[in-house]
């Protein structure tokens, strides 16, 4: 078993995120699993900022509990971070910028002075080269070879960086030779694995996801943290050949999106909550007028705008009632990049299949850490059907036919002959609206409880056709963690650490959060001898579908709403909690 | 620039010409209802370019005005309030190779929807947008719309309106749309023209049209607009000409202008999105295959 963590801490504008990348980078070329949390404030400069890249085997699904090196650029970076370093750690910094005192931190805790303004001096007069010498240093210590960490800076600058590439790998050098001279790698260093892996995040492979399963047409507003996906449509648009619009606000985001869908695209919206909010009448028209819909909700902590740069599972309820009366949709939940990668070529085909909306529920903590992907996890060769499946054929067409599926047959706009016109208000077969003047008359009374059963019964398809709740963990285990979506991450790692102590656990998972089967599920959780449900939101809104869907309560719960994610510590305290003394 | 923004498929003439004429189902507006004469004015001009019906997406929000893709026989979206214009923008990029006509009401375009009404313009987005303007909320039984006049009596507003109206033309000036024009539905002729000129224009097209709600809005009539109306192809207006044009929006009161104020040459958005380039979006490849290497840039 390896594990090593390695932190930097600064203020936002120190180029903490770059540090981060550029380590993450550098561990999962060596073939590592590799976790990289980023941890920021909605501010461009000042504030506290860090990110952390974890790497081991087995692989890390969350950021861990602790670190053993912590590149600190200033003095608050120590203080709020060297309680989580593990005896043997190091603290790398800079003494021309602030001093660290050994017998400040925590015992077996190190303080490695490195002169890194003055190594960058040496080159020039930007202080940010200073974080190449840190680096260097950091390299030394985590066994990441010099080499792998000048490649890494190289790329990063990409060909025409020049001179300035050049500084910053000479700069590493220096920082790597004197951490050679005046120190020992740590403990927990690693070495080179095997053949690099990919990393990427939540965001990212969804956008890969989405691409690989056809999207044509995507259609967005900035908003954290859903921004990158667009950031990465947006930046290969041309080669794939995806029409990627910022639209002037989430409404019309979604209505174009429906728009391009209606004229024979597939086609994707992404948003957080407060989008998503807006977007929710567009939601039930997609629903109404059987217009195939993926929609991504990256969820961050709410009410209102809460807290922008951190995570929440808090708006399932938004999700599950969204839109007025009722209409089918399913809400997809990944909690690594390859599910997400997964979920979402899933999501098209669903939207495809059944003509209704499908929402992938993601949250910051999936949406903007990074996470290694083997390459054989996400296979880019994903099935493209032709989005032409009516011919006309002389016979009358019923756009909204009623079929056992509650699929009707789905004409494109440019099809001679199968004229139709889709429409919000409730309608006939033939899409006639039977809403105003023929409405209250008994046989149109009739119709529309008819295309009202047509469409609800989709969802008996929806659930069939989508991932039913999954085990992970020896069957039998005292205890169960439910759970969905990206905590979905700490819980693993937990299980892992409680293992370690002989507490054999395991977990029944939600990849479809909605629709339920409710008999198998209670069938499952009925093979759990104790419970406990980790959710991010204060109420608990997962159990309480669990408990509407199929009568079980889970009372044993873990509800985390502080804007930070699910640390695997507070998992194991909880289940300890609740195995020794049942709970609260 | 490329041949990207493709003109609708032209159809050859002929007795068995397949044109856009009525559906089968009937309008369901109050008899006398100024938006006869849109759909009318909307069905001529789609025939006189012989455009094939299946090739038309009419796109309406909701409102008395919206239910008009139900009255003719193309393809129709009838949306929700206020928002058939980022639907509509949603259909020409999915497929540039249909003609797109987003219908609708004042206080579809210019309430609700106002935000996407001056966005689509500054796009300029090929379709014509074709509002159909009786300065008052009908569908909801007679409340102010953005179009109601200073002082005119409604449910909501039994004092009188206390709020500037909103200027379409003006807004549309502003906006930046390329070709801006204001009918009167008791003129069919001069409005099909218009609607006509609208389609074969590139780029964002909006005819604002005066259609007279005969039931709630007792102040702007028929006979309000007859005896109002002037046609500035009559007064010399030159609609290549911006500031002019400015001028005429402005006019209210005894003399309203009604025809072509403004038409000028932009690049689409169309045009201008390179993707597009490609032809039309449904008819271009889809998925990763060919495009593996997408995966090298997360080693």
């Amino acid at each position: 078993m390896s594990d090593l963590a390695v932190r930097a801490g600064g203020q936002a504008g120190d180029g903490i995120q770059s540090i981060g990348e550029t380590v993450s980078r550098c561990l999962s070329r060596m073939g590592w699993h590799v976790f990289g949390l980023n941890a920021y404030q909605s501010v461009i400069r000042g504030g506290h900022v860090w990110f952390q890249a974890r790497a081991g085997d087995p692989r890390p699904y969350s950021q861990g509990d602790q670190a053993d090196l912590l590149y600190a650029l200033d003095p608050q970076s120590v203080a709020v971070h060297a309680p989580s370093l593990r005896a043997g750690s190091t603290i790398v910094y800079d003494p021309e910028k602030f001093a660290v005192a050994e017998s400040d931190l925590p015992v077996g805790v190190r303080a490695l002075g490195v002169p890194t303004l003055e190594i960058a001096r040496k080159y020039t007069s930007q202080s940010i080269l200073q974080n190449a010498g840190g680096m260097g240093a950091i390299s030394f210590l985590a066994g990441i070879p010099l080499e792998l960490l000048h490649e890494v800076l190289r790329d990063s600058f990409g060909k025409k960086a020049g001179e300035v590439a050049d500084w910053n790998v000479g700069a590493a050098s220096a920082g790597y030779e004197f951490a050679r001279a005046h120190a020992a790698p740590n403990d927990h260093a690693l070495g080179r694995k095997g053949a690099p892996k990919l990393l990427m995040s939540g965001n990212q492979a969804i956008a890969l996801g989405a691409a690989a399963a056809g999207c044509k047409f995507l259609a967005q507003y900035p908003m954290t943290p859903a921004s990158s996906i667009m950031h990465w449509m947006a930046a290969h648009a041309q080669t794939l050949g995806i029409v990627v619009k910022q639209a002037e606000d989430e409404l019309a985001a979604i209505h174009m999106a429906i728009g391009a869908s209606f004229g024979g695209v597939r086609a994707m919206t992404a948003t957080s909550g407060g989008g998503f909010s807006l977007m929710v009448e567009a939601l039930g028209m997609a629903g109404m007028t059987e217009t195939p819909l993926v929609v991504v909700e990256s969820q961050r902590a709410g009410p209102s705008t809460g807290l922008p740069t951190k995570t929440e599972q808090g708006d399932l309820n938004l999700m599950l009632g969204a839109g007025q009366g009722e209409f089918p949709r399913a809400i997809l939940a990944p909690s690594h990049p390859v599910e997400a990668y997964h979920a979402t070529v899933r999501a098209f085909q669903l939207a495809e299949d059944w003509q209704t909306p499908i929402l992938v529920a993601s949250d910051l903590h999936l949406s903007e850490n990074v996470m290694t992907v083997d390459r054989e996890e996400i296979p880019t060769h994903v099935e493209v059907p032709s989005l032409f499946t009516v011919q006309p054929n002389g016979h009358d067409y019923q756009r909204y036919q009623y079929t056992e599926s509650g699929v009707s047959p789905r004409a494109l706009p440019g099809q001679p002959g199968l004229q139709f016109v889709a429409g919000s208000d409730e309608h006939d077969a033939h899409g006639h609206l039977i809403s105003d003047v023929k409405s209250g008359i008994p046989i149109w009374v009739t119709e529309r409880q008819r295309m009202m059963d047509k469409r609800m019964r989709k969802l008996q398809g929806i659930v069939a056709a989508t991932e039913p709740p999954a085990w992970e963990g020896p069957a039998g285990a005292e205890l169960t963690f439910v759970a969905w979506g990206s905590t979905i991450g700490a819980v693993r790692d937990a299980r892992a650490a409680l293992a370690e102590r002989g507490v054999a656990t395991n977990l029944l998972r939600f990849p479809t959060v909605y629709p339920l089967d409710p008999d198998r599920v209670q069938a499952e959780l009925t093979k759990a001898k104790r419970t406990l449900l980790v959710e991010a939101n204060y109420s608990g809104q997962f159990g309480r579908l669990l408990r509407a869907e199929t009568g079980v309560h889970l009372t044993d719960r873990l509800l985390k709403y502080d804007g930070e994610p699910v640390y695997p510590h507070e998992v194991v305290a909880r289940a300890v909690e609740v195995l020794n003394h049942g709970g609260k | 620039m490329a041949e990207s923004s493709a003109q609708p498929t032209p159809v050859p003439t002929g007795p068995a010409l397949p044109v856009v004429g009525k559906s089968d189902t009937k309008p369901t507006w109050c008899p006398g209802c100024g938006d006869f004469g849109v759909v009318a004015a909307v069905e001529s001009a789609l025939k006189r370019l012989k455009i094939a019906p299946y090739n038309v997406v009419i796109v309406s929000g909701i409102g008395c005005s919206s239910n008009l893709p139900h009255f003719l026989s193309s393809y129709g979206f009838h949306g929700i309030h206020g928002r058939a214009l980022p639907v509509a923008e949603g259909i020409r990029w999915a497929n540039h190779g249909l003609t797109v006509i987003g219908t609708g009401g004042d206080g579809d375009g210019f309430g609700i929807g106002a935000g996407h009404f001056v966005h689509a313009m500054r796009r300029n987005v090929d379709l014509t947008y074709v509002t159909m303007d009786n300065q008052i909320y009908g569908l909801t039984t007679g409340q102010a719309s953005p179009t109601s006049q200073m002082g005119q009596k409604t449910k909501s507003t039994p004092t009188g309106v206390i709020e500037n109206p909103v200027d379409p033309i003006a807004l549309a000036l502003a906006s930046g749309a390329t070709y801006i024009a204001r009918g009167f539905s008791g003129d069919v002729k001069q409005l099909t023209d218009l609607v006509a000129g609208g389609i074969q224009h590139k780029g964002f097209a909006f005819v604002d049209v005066f259609s007279p709600c005969v039931t709630y809005n007792k102040v702007n009539t028929f006979d309000f607009f007859r005896q109002r109306v002037y046609k500035l192809e009559s007064a010399g207006h030159d609609p290549s000409d911006i500031v002019a044009a400015w001028q005429r929006a402005l006019e209210w009161g005894d003399k309203i202008p009604i025809g072509l104020f403004y038409r000028t040459e932009r690049p689409s958005y169309e045009d201008l999105e390179e993707v597009l380039h490609a032809g039309p979006l449904l008819k271009q490849p889809a998925g990763l295959a060919g495009h593996e290497s997408v995966l090298d840039e997360f080693v």
